[in-house]
């Protein structure tokens, strides 16, 4: 199904959702409201047309700077159609939390461990909500734009290093 | 394959890794056993994280190439060519046709040599030493092969933006061409010492298993889904770099264990070895870089004796390639599954976020629902089937 196809079949059925759509090298993004996201994933996977049955990849996005939010994207693959779509939500930056989509495709659940402990979004009802590569006691989320690139840590056990060092 | 709720004695919780020979790298699994039984198992990663994706947001296009090199370091120029697409997709530039078909070389030849890492370790690990011998002095002569190349054995950085760094060394085709003539036989001989053997059966079938719905569902991709049986190969459904003109096939499994995903790859890279001798026959001439001033590096021989060629590269390490705003993902097949790459570019020279998908995170995701209500052991060979390389899960 070609892109314009798949945006239009999502208009019919949700109209209000959308809040934007664009096509950049041949790839589909679409931008939704963030309360419809579960309702919206288990749209595109069971629609005969669509069956997005494969979720690629999930990741968070920083656009603090310029949006004042976090985006949570969602790279959606169906075997049968051969074809993608880009599906994109924005998160308020003050406590940002969306709803886990656990229950549609099983494989988010690291990739939503991961976009938790990078950006520090809530993901709710997802079922065992943990930090997944920075160790227990790390404070802070990397891949915040606001988090330094040569950013240390803990405080106490640099020093610690230091002394060790010298 | 159901998980038992109700245990006999008491439970036993112990460490697996994260300095274990089995898991393959700093993988920590904690299992808790009954018995010998797995009740639960927890796999715990991060071990080594190194930040490659906040990294790659303070560096200019062309100095993430070695960076992309170390995720996972048993496949670099699978990884260099699904970065340098991305790249060039977001660019909206065509590459040379030789590059392409270089790439592509280079590419199929790094999938023997991982696989054969793969079933190095994976025989290894069951107890099948010879196995382990046989698959390094290939291994080795590949790695001959990728230093004739690029100068280097592991992190070769040799599939730039744009093609390839420089033109294939005299005498590397007919090393090569040596090399894929001898190694169908190789591969016989570790089908003679596995295929059949029943030690090696009764290890691996029916071991492991993942139907092929839940394998889409935990999101497994390259032979480890291809083992459950479904037929998704990237180089097919979305062919990227001229796969499109290659004869192969895709070799599936049936069953879903670990004997069908060990086939699986046997047959891979009978594959591979075959696209590697296509490209050897059809081998075009011409350029092995695009002509593109304000993306392109110039030739390294260029730099050293002319000026103009200097001033170029001067300029563009400087400052970098300014692709236009937008994003794009592309994925590639990469030989643990689908490898992919997700830019978003705010017009400057350094990308805005680099998102990574590797294969071999989302595969282990897969682990315990394979190995509980299993045995110990299984867990090893488990562990081997999937093909995990941890630089590529903790980045």
């Amino acid at each position: 199904m070609d892109n314009e196809s798949i945006i239009t079949l999502i208009k019919n059925k949700f109209p209000d959702v959308i809040i934007s759509s664009q096509i950049f090298r041949n790839e589909l993004t679409i931008s939704i409201k963030k309360e419809y996201v579960t309702e919206i994933a288990r749209f595109l996977k069971e629609d005969k047309d669509l069956n997005f049955n494969f979720l690629s990849d999930l990741c968070g996005v920083d656009r603090i700077e310029t949006d004042g939010v976090f985006e949570v994207v969602y790279h959606l693959y169906s075997f049968k159609k051969n074809h993608r779509l880009r599906l994109k939500t924005p998160v308020p930056s003050d406590e940002p939390s969306i709803s886990s989509i656990v229950g549609v495709w099983k494989t988010a659940d690291w990739h939503e461990r991961e976009t938790y402990d990078m950006f520090g979004i809530k993901f709710e009802g997802h079922p065992d909500l943990r930090k997944i590569l920075t160790p227990d006691d790390f404070e802070g989320h990397p891949l915040r734009k606001d988090y330094p690139v040569d950013g240390r840590q803990p405080q106490e056990l640099f020093h610690v290093y230091r002394e060790v060092r010298e | 394959m159901a998980v038992p709720v109700e245990t006999t004695t008491h439970v036993m919780t112990i460490n697996m890794g994260p300095q274990h020979p089995s898991t393959h790298g700093v993988l920590r699994l904690l299992l808790e056993l009954d018995g010998e039984m797995i009740v639960k198992a927890t796999p715990h990663i991060g071990f080594l994280h190194r930040g490659v994706e906040k990294l790659a947001e303070s560096r200019n296009y062309h100095q993430i190439i070695p960076l992309t090199d170390r995720l996972d370091y048993v496949a670099p120029f699978s990884n260099n060519l699904a970065y340098a697409l991305a790249v060039e997709k977001l660019l909206g530039i065509e590459i040379p046709e030789r590059a392409q078909h270089i790439r592509v070389l280079m590419c199929e030849l790094t999938r023997i040599s991982s696989h054969l890492l793969w079933l190095a370790t994976h025989a290894l690990d069951i107890g099948a030493m010879t196995v382990f011998f046989y698959c390094f002095r290939e291994r080795e002569a590949i790695y001959d092969l990728f230093e004739l190349v690029s100068g280097a054995r592991l992190h070769t950085s040799y599939i730039r933006v744009g093609g390839v760094a420089k033109e294939l060394p005299a005498g590397f085709l007919e090393k090569t061409r040596k090399f894929v003539t001898e190694f169908p036989s190789r591969l016989y001989e570790y089908e003679t010492l596995l295929t059949d053997n029943p030690i090696w059966k009764k290890r691996t079938v029916g071991i492991g298993v993942i139907s092929a719905e839940d394998a889409i569902d935990y999101g497994l991709s390259g032979p480890s889904l291809r083992g459950s049986g479904v037929d998704w190969d990237i180089r097919k459904s979305e062919p990227y770099s001229r796969y499109d003109k290659y004869n192969f096939t895709v070799p599936l499994g049936k069953n879903g264990d670990v004997y069908d995903r060990y086939l699986v790859r046997i047959e891979e890279m009978r594959q591979s070895n075959s696209i590697v001798l296509q490209v050897l026959n059809m081998l075009p001439k011409g350029d092995i870089v695009a002509d593109i001033p304000n993306v392109t590096l110039p030739l390294k021989e260029d730099v050293e004796t002319k000026m103009e060629a200097m001033i170029h590269h001067f300029k563009l390490i400087i400052q970098g390639i300014r692709p236009p705003k937008g994003e794009v993902y592309t994925s590639i097949e990469a030989p643990k599954g689908e490898l992919g790459f997700y830019i978003i570019s705010d017009g400057s020279s350094r990308p805005y976020r680099l998102r990574i998908r590797p294969p071999s995170f989302v595969n282990l995701e897969a682990l315990p629902k394979m190995v509980e209500g299993r045995l110990l052991p299984d867990v090893v060979a488990t562990i081997g089937s999937l093909d995990i390389v941890l630089g590529e899960i903790d980045r």
